[in-house]
């Protein structure tokens, strides 16, 4: 049985096909990006794995259980326990520290622990800003609380919705290493993105179009890290294909 | 870390790391605690203030002979069934006829602190007499005989019953200080007040007391019932009420008492609406920390138990600001509206603060409901 599945998943705003017949599984272990246009549904999709939204109609199957006919209640434990989510905004609550926000995580899900929250902390670098505010760490360094507080509990599950979508190289970089690591220690990644970098160290991308998965890529030389040459510059390694391609391919198609 | 103890610091860091926010919204609370607090104050100091207004006007009660004449352990027999704390002052009053350079003019003996407690709006130009030896001269007869304070003048009495026979006519002539001009701008004016003890030097006899006025704190029923006691207790005294103050006394006091409390409930309404709206705006506000907590975890209960929590501890700052404030704001309104001031209620911090605390958590029972109701999806939606 796959951790999660998609069985003919719509979710539908009047006319708009935000989601339109999504089918996908995701196996334990397994990380897997989304990547799409901007309104594809990509954030749509988070939302529904995430347990923060409900499809129009379709089955979506987390460990089994069909979430989609969970109360409002039940997911929220579903999302406490098995769920460990990352935004492209850096969300933290501005007026709590890096740790305080680590520990809030905890706090909801059992009991707050600092000192394991200062591990985390540890663990994305940032031992030395625990006791930061929000408006005092920069971009990078408040996504990586963020990546802290996803892992705090241990989730199955890490979303993380266009989580380098705002860093610059050296943060994605470091972002994506901790992706890697949790990947290692058997941590299930679904990470929505932009950036083919991004994207292609995954095992697996699929593409979302206009509500619809329009193409599933295995990476062949999945590796977790990203390559850059002598210069800096980036060396692409799959066969992703570019946006104007699809766009191409899709009308070939119709 | 306990929960609980996770829970404070996240409260008070909201509060604290948030000042400049949440002190709009305690400001308003101190403000409805302060203005609730300083009319509860003046609304139980009130009668004692009015009651103290009303005595500025006079004596309250009269004692006058029921058959020939009473005498001063009369006077003292009456007051002593008065309760020490509620008697304000007793003048009682010796009327005499004197002459001063050879015009006759009536004196007046009394208790000089008791005529000052009973008649607090007599207004002397000078001082009071500290010492026997010492009178006050109404205005009237200070202008007729050109006195001034300060000067001494001669007081003379003929006594009543001359001796019979052809022996002359002996007067007693004592020679007293004025230590004050008295302008009432009514019939006080006319006389020459001095102590008792001077007068019975002068007329050389004890004689009889002619009137004395009371001026009690109590409401007109308890007047009415020492009045009754005194009457039948003391044979010779008939103790009557100075009936047009104590009525109205009464009445206004009622009245006063019924708009403190129009204007408390006004206050406390006004108070619970700025609350809600504050609270509101501060939910708005925070619709995307809302929806971030419920997307990594938290129940519909914890979020309302954090924004309730927040609201009562601003609310109990509130109080105890307010309670300071609010004694603060009914001692100035008490100076400068009764010109006098106010005892503080310790019982009153206590209750402040409790009252604002549950004031401020009712009126953000609304606000934080809809906080519940906030989507946490709005997260993920970028912007
Ligand atoms: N609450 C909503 N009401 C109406 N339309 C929505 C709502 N949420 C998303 N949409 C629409 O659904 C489509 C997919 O949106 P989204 O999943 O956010 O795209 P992406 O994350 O891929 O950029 C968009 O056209 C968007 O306008
Ligand atoms: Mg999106």
């Amino acid at each position: 049985m796959s951790l999660l599945e998609l069985k003919n998943v719509y979710k539908i705003y009047g006319e708009l096909h935000a989601l339109d017949n999504v089918n996908m599984k995701v196996e334990k272990g397994e990380w897997v990006s989304i990547m799409g246009p901007s309104g594809s549904g990509k954030s749509t999709m988070m939302n529904i794995i995430g347990c923060m939204d409900k499809p129009s109609k379709g089955e979506v199957l987390l460990d089994g259980v069909d979430i989609a006919k969970e109360s409002a209640k039940n997911l929220t434990t579903v999302r406490r326990d098995k769920i460990g989510l990352i935004f492209q905004q850096f969300h933290l609550v501005n007026y709590l520290t890096a740790v305080e926000n680590v520990m809030l995580a905890q706090y909801y899900h059992s009991i707050p622990d600092e000192k394991e929250a200062m591990e985390a902390l540890e663990r994305v670098g940032l031992a030395d800003r625990a006791k930061h505010l929000p408006s005092q760490l920069s971009g990078g360094e408040q996504q990586r609380v963020c990546v802290a507080r996803a892992l705090i509990n241990y989730p199955e599950i890490i979303l993380a919705d266009e989580p380098t979508g705002n860093l610059d190289e050296a943060n994605e970089e470091i972002v994506v290493d901790l992706f890697h690591k949790l990947h290692d220690e058997g941590t299930t990644l679904i990470v929505v993105t932009h950036d083919p970098e991004v994207a292609e160290v995954a095992q697996r991308t699929i593409v979302l179009r206009n509500g619809r998965v329009v193409k599933e890529v295995q990476n062949q030389n999945f590796t977790g890290k990203i390559h850059f040459n002598e210069e800096g510059t980036h060396v692409t390694k799959t066969d992703l294909k570019s946006e104007e391609e699809i766009q191409a391919e899709e009308q070939a198609h119709e | 870390m306990k929960k609980r103890q996770m829970y404070f610091r996240m409260i008070t860091a909201s509060l604290m790391r948030r000042r400049s926010r949440m002190l709009v919204a305690l400001l308003s609370i101190a403000i409805g605690a302060t203005v609730l607090s300083g009319l509860v104050t003046i609304y139980y100091d009130v009668p004692r203030q009015m009651g103290a207004q009303f005595r500025n006007y006079g004596a309250n009660m009269i004692f006058t002979a029921s058959e020939d004449t009473f005498t001063l352990s009369d006077v003292q027999q009456g007051t002593a069934l008065i309760e020490a704390d509620k008697l304000v002052g007793v003048a009682p009053y010796r009327y005499e006829n004197v002459r001063v350079h050879e015009s006759p003019v009536v004196v007046a003996g009394t208790d000089m602190n008791g005529a000052q407690a009973t008649s607090p709006y007599w207004h002397i130009e000078g001082e009071w007499p500290s010492a026997d030896g010492q009178i006050i001269v109404g205005a009237n007869i200070a202008e007729s005989f050109r006195l001034k304070t300060g000067e001494m003048l001669e007081v003379s009495y003929t006594p009543s019953e001359i001796a019979s026979g052809d022996e002359a006519i002996q007067d007693t002539v004592l020679e007293f200080e004025i230590t004050g001009i008295l302008d009432t701008g009514g019939s006080e004016e006319d006389y020459l007040y001095m102590s008792l003890t001077d007068l019975e030097e002068l007329t050389g006899e004890a004689g009889a007391i002619d009137v004395a006025e009371l001026s009690i704190s109590a409401n007109s029923d308890e007047l009415s019932g020492y009045a009754e006691e005194i009457s039948s207790t003391v044979s010779a005294v008939n103790a009557r009420l100075v009936k047009r103050v104590t009525a109205s006394e009464t009445t206004v006091l009622t009245k006063l008492q019924a708009l403190v409390l129009l204007v408390t409930v006004v206050v406390l309404a006004l108070t619970m609406i700025c609350v809600a709206t504050t609270m509101t705006a501060v939910v708005t506000e925070r619709r995307k920390e809302i929806g971030l907590r419920k997307a990594i975890g938290a129940s519909d209960t914890s979020i309302v138990k954090e924004f309730l929590g927040e609201s009562m501890m601003l609310g109990g700052l509130g109080g105890i600001l307010g309670s300071v404030l609010g004694f603060v704001f009914a001692q100035q309104v008490s100076i400068h509206v009764f010109s006098s001031s106010i005892s503080f209620m310790p019982a009153l911090v206590p209750i402040t603060i409790l009252v604002s605390v549950l004031v401020t958590g009712l009126s953000s029972l609304m606000p934080i409901r809809s906080a519940t109701e906030v989507d946490p999806a709005l997260v993920l939606k970028g912007e």
